[in-house]
């Protein structure tokens, strides 16, 4: 089937909000090429559970290609007509499977050589897309916080080496009470400017006692859902058939309460919790993974203003499928590779960050949980050198944000 | 587009050509100014390969893949060149390096793999056991040379590479490639369910932990062991305790076929590294500094064994790099799929009989052009391949 095909009735499985939104822009998805719509759909589908900063987007992006003239639409979308797809992509249900079918395409687009391509078009379209917008500015300057080792008394290699020369390298921290200041002032933030996900609080472990203003994931409150969430997969993978795509595809269609997620009240935060765990590798097994993965898509999807990560320590490696299978928890803990995980997981956060609008304000800092060091990013502070003074982590949050 | 807006900060100022252009030219800038190895463009004399009939016959080629992907700045680059002591400081000064190895294909490692032994961008399901479309260097090297079957050996991870000894090709296919050991195959084989404290060494594919593909080809079989290899059960598991990893295991069934069966074409496929994908960049590292040390090991193994002393020529690359961290479609270093040029610009290093020690070469190549590079070598032609013998070879 081609868009130019599409009918509205062909929505009905789509959640009501989802249904409307694209029936709403029936017209210009008839007018869009294959290789480009289920990728558009893939993000329509879970609108009904998708953060606000998400929901606009969405929005916007199809009023400006309902809007465009016949002629900007043949400009904008020349390239992507000139990829050739297979008869079964063609004869695929992209609208109500569009996920699996843009993994099917990416298999296809590699198998046949044409990804390159296809990336550098994806690309140019996305900037366009966002030319075509002015963003909104920022309430307040975008604040990054990363608190790693914990558990580790003493390490003897240099930490933060990808960020030393964006920031000021801090060796004098008072560390006493720096977890609670922090906390405190990422929950005074969240009291100033209340919008909802807007400012996130990820634990690697056990939360520790934070605002209630805080949007929250955390490790240790997921361990039930991440031991259901193995089951489930040891099963499938006992079935007949069950290959890595069909498990892939057996996890995209999970629901929260397949994995009995107490708190779906929240169905957006459920649901990207879901996410993180279904679609993240090795966010099951290692806490540091899951913190870092957690991090990136808050990042790339919520956008918040505020986001504070917080590592434990990863479970030691051990064989796969005894990673896979045991869940419990008080099992033997690596500190010192989850040190080496997490800084380099800060690093990723600060990239992730700096790809947001308001990059040039925004503020870093990543610190060693209860030792004395530290390094702040920040629009005030000098890059590439190192400061003695003595600090405690509330004075420094405020050098970091100028 | 939320999908297509990752990708747009991704390419930054750099086309990827010039980034591939700018990794190969850090690793050469390094070489030539830290170990001081000379530019290959600026020798003009020809190659040093050996090409006499006699001095082929007796030419040993060992393969071995730094994989399963390994990126620039935790091997090559200034700040990564920690991780590689025994490459760095060994082996690339005994060398002649490859700064500029690109892999087109597909990058998936038993796919990227299979590629590399064709020498022509495969395009099978990476997790489906299956053999490559076209003919492997096994095949080629077989029936040209007339070379028996105990002549070529594949050493490999995974149950998932167990069909890349040879192809489905009508003119070659069953029975014409080489035999492959799957040392952890091997291993559950030997007291099925009896291997708890084992079971590190068994462990299959990172990229999807729980998938294990049934075996079906031509793969060595546990009553091998002690009629080709000539270790009995016992004495292999024995050793596999002392051991910490799978590619450690590989190592040690690579040295046993080398002293016992002295295989003329030899390809060991590393695995480790790709325990990156469970996202935890120490368990990265600690795979690449393992990898780098079985590297320095195998090579002195070749020193030491009699029959590949002073005619072997060993070849060491990755199956390719990985994501960049800069690329917003992928996560950096913990997969390979965005296709970027970081994961897919690597590099080569060739050692041993006929190779010019101690010079860099720049000049760009393909991973698919490895196997006419043999051909070249070794005296058979890799019909179907769609790579280039490297002139360096020629």
């Amino acid at each position: 089937m081609q868009p130019r095909d599409l009918k509205s009735e062909q929505f009905s499985g789509y959640p009501p909000e989802a249904r409307q939104l694209v029936a709403d822009h029936l017209d210009a998805l008839r007018e869009l090429p294959l290789s480009f719509v289920p990728g558009l759909l893939r993000e329509a589908i879970e609108y009904d559970f998708k953060f606000p900063v998400e929901r606009g987007a969405i929005e916007r992006e199809l009023k400006t290609l309902s809007e465009l003239s016949p002629e900007q639409r043949r400009e904008w979308f020349q390239s992507f007509n000139e990829f050739s797809l297979s008869p079964q992509l063609e004869r695929f249900d992209w609208v109500n499977l569009p996920a699996q079918f843009t993994e099917q395409l990416s298999a296809y687009l590699w198998s046949t050589h044409q990804l390159d391509a296809y990336r550098h078009t994806a690309s140019a379209y996305g900037v366009r897309i966002q030319s075509s917008v002015v963003p909104e500015p920022l309430p307040m300057p975008r604040l990054g916080i990363a608190v790693i080792g914990q558990g580790v008394t003493t390490y003897d290699r240099a930490l933060f080496m990808n960020l030393r020369k964006r920031g000021t390298h801090f060796n004098q921290v008072k560390p006493e009470n720096g977890l609670e200041m922090l906390l405190a002032a990422i929950a005074a933030r969240a009291q100033k400017y209340p919008q909802p996900y807007r400012h996130w609080y990820v634990d690697g472990g056990k939360e520790a006692e934070h605002s209630a203003a805080l949007t929250c994931v955390s490790y240790g409150a997921m361990e039930r859902v991440r031991e259901a969430l193995l089951k489930n997969m040891q099963a499938q993978i006992q079935q007949p058939g069950m290959g890595p795509e069909e498990l892939r595809t057996h996890l995209a269609r999970l629901t929260p309460s397949d994995l009995g997620m107490k708190d779906a009240a929240d169905q957006v935060l459920s649901r990207f919790q879901l996410k993180v765990l279904t679609e993240g590798s090795g966010t099951q097994i290692f806490s540091t993974s899951f913190a870092q993965w957690t991090a990136r898509e808050a990042l790339r999807r919520a956008e918040p203003l505020t986001l504070m990560v917080r590592f434990a320590p990863r479970q030691r490696q051990r064989p796969m499928n005894e990673l896979l299978s045991d869940t419990r928890s008080g099992v033997e803990v690596d500190p010192v590779g989850s040190l080496v995980d997490a800084d380099m997981a800060a690093y990723y956060h600060w990239i992730n960050q700096q790809r947001l609008a308001g990059y040039d304000r925004s503020a870093f800092l990543v610190w060693f949980e209860g030792q004395s060091e530290a390094l702040a990013i920040g629009p005030t502070l000098p890059r590439g050198t190192s400061s003695s003074s003595e600090v405690d982590l509330s004075h420094l949050l405020a050098l970091t944000l100028g | 587009m939320q999908a297509f807006k990752n990708g747009v900060l991704s390419e930054g100022a750099f086309s990827a050509r010039e980034i591939a252009s700018g990794l190969s030219r850090s690793r050469r800038d390094f070489l030539r100014g830290a170990l001081g190895m000379a530019l290959g463009t600026a020798l003009v004399s020809a190659s040093p390969f050996v090409r006499a009939e006699s001095a082929r016959k007796r030419r040993k080629v060992i393969v071995i893949t730094f994989g399963g992907g390994a990126r620039d700045q935790e091997t090559f680059a200034p700040e990564g060149q920690e991780n590689i002591p025994h490459l760095i400081s060994e082996l690339a000064p005994q060398s002649s390096f490859f700064t500029h190895v690109t892999n087109q294909g597909i990058l998936g490692h038993y796919v990227a793999t299979a590629s590399l032994t064709t020498g022509v961008y495969e395009t099978l399901n990476n997790f489906s056991a299956v053999p490559p479309d076209h003919p492997t260097v096994f095949e080629y090297f077989r029936k040209d040379l007339r070379r028996p079957a105990s002549d070529a050996w594949v050493v490999a991870p995974s149950n998932g590479f167990n069909r890349i000894g040879e192809s489905n090709s009508r003119f070659y296919g069953p029975g014409t490639g080489a035999a492959v050991i799957l040392p952890k195959h091997l291993l559950s084989a030997t007291k099925p369910g009896a291997l708890n404290d084992l079971d590190h060494l068994l462990r299959d594919n990172y990229e999807n932990p729980m998938y294990t593909p049934q075996l079906a080809g031509n793969e060595f079989e546990i009553q091998q062991l002690e009629m080709i290899l000539r270790l009995s059960v016992e004495d292999f598991v024995a050793h596999a305790r002392t051991l910490s990893s799978p590619d450690e295991l590989s190592v040690y069934i690579a040295k046993r076929l080398m002293q016992q069966e002295s295989p003329s074409l030899l390809w060991i496929t590393m695995h480790d590294i790709d325990v990156a994908h469970s996202g935890a960049y120490s368990l990265y590292i600690d795979g690449i500094r393992r990898t780098d040390r079985l590297c320095a090991e195998l090579w002195n193994t070749v020193q030491n064994e009699p029959d590949y002393a002073g005619n072997t020529t060993m070849f060491i690359l990755p199956d390719f790099g990985r994501d960049s961290d800069y690329d917003a479609g992928g996560n950096g270093f913990q997969h390979h799929r965005t296709g970027d040029a970081a994961s897919r610009t690597t590099w080569m290093m060739a050692l041993g009989a006929g190779v010019r020690q101690g010079v860099v070469y720049d000049e760009p190549m393909q991973s698919i052009d490895l196997v006419p590079s043999l051909g070249a070598m070794l005296g058979f032609t890799a019909a179907q391949s769609q790579g280039k013998p490297v002139k360096e070879f020629l």
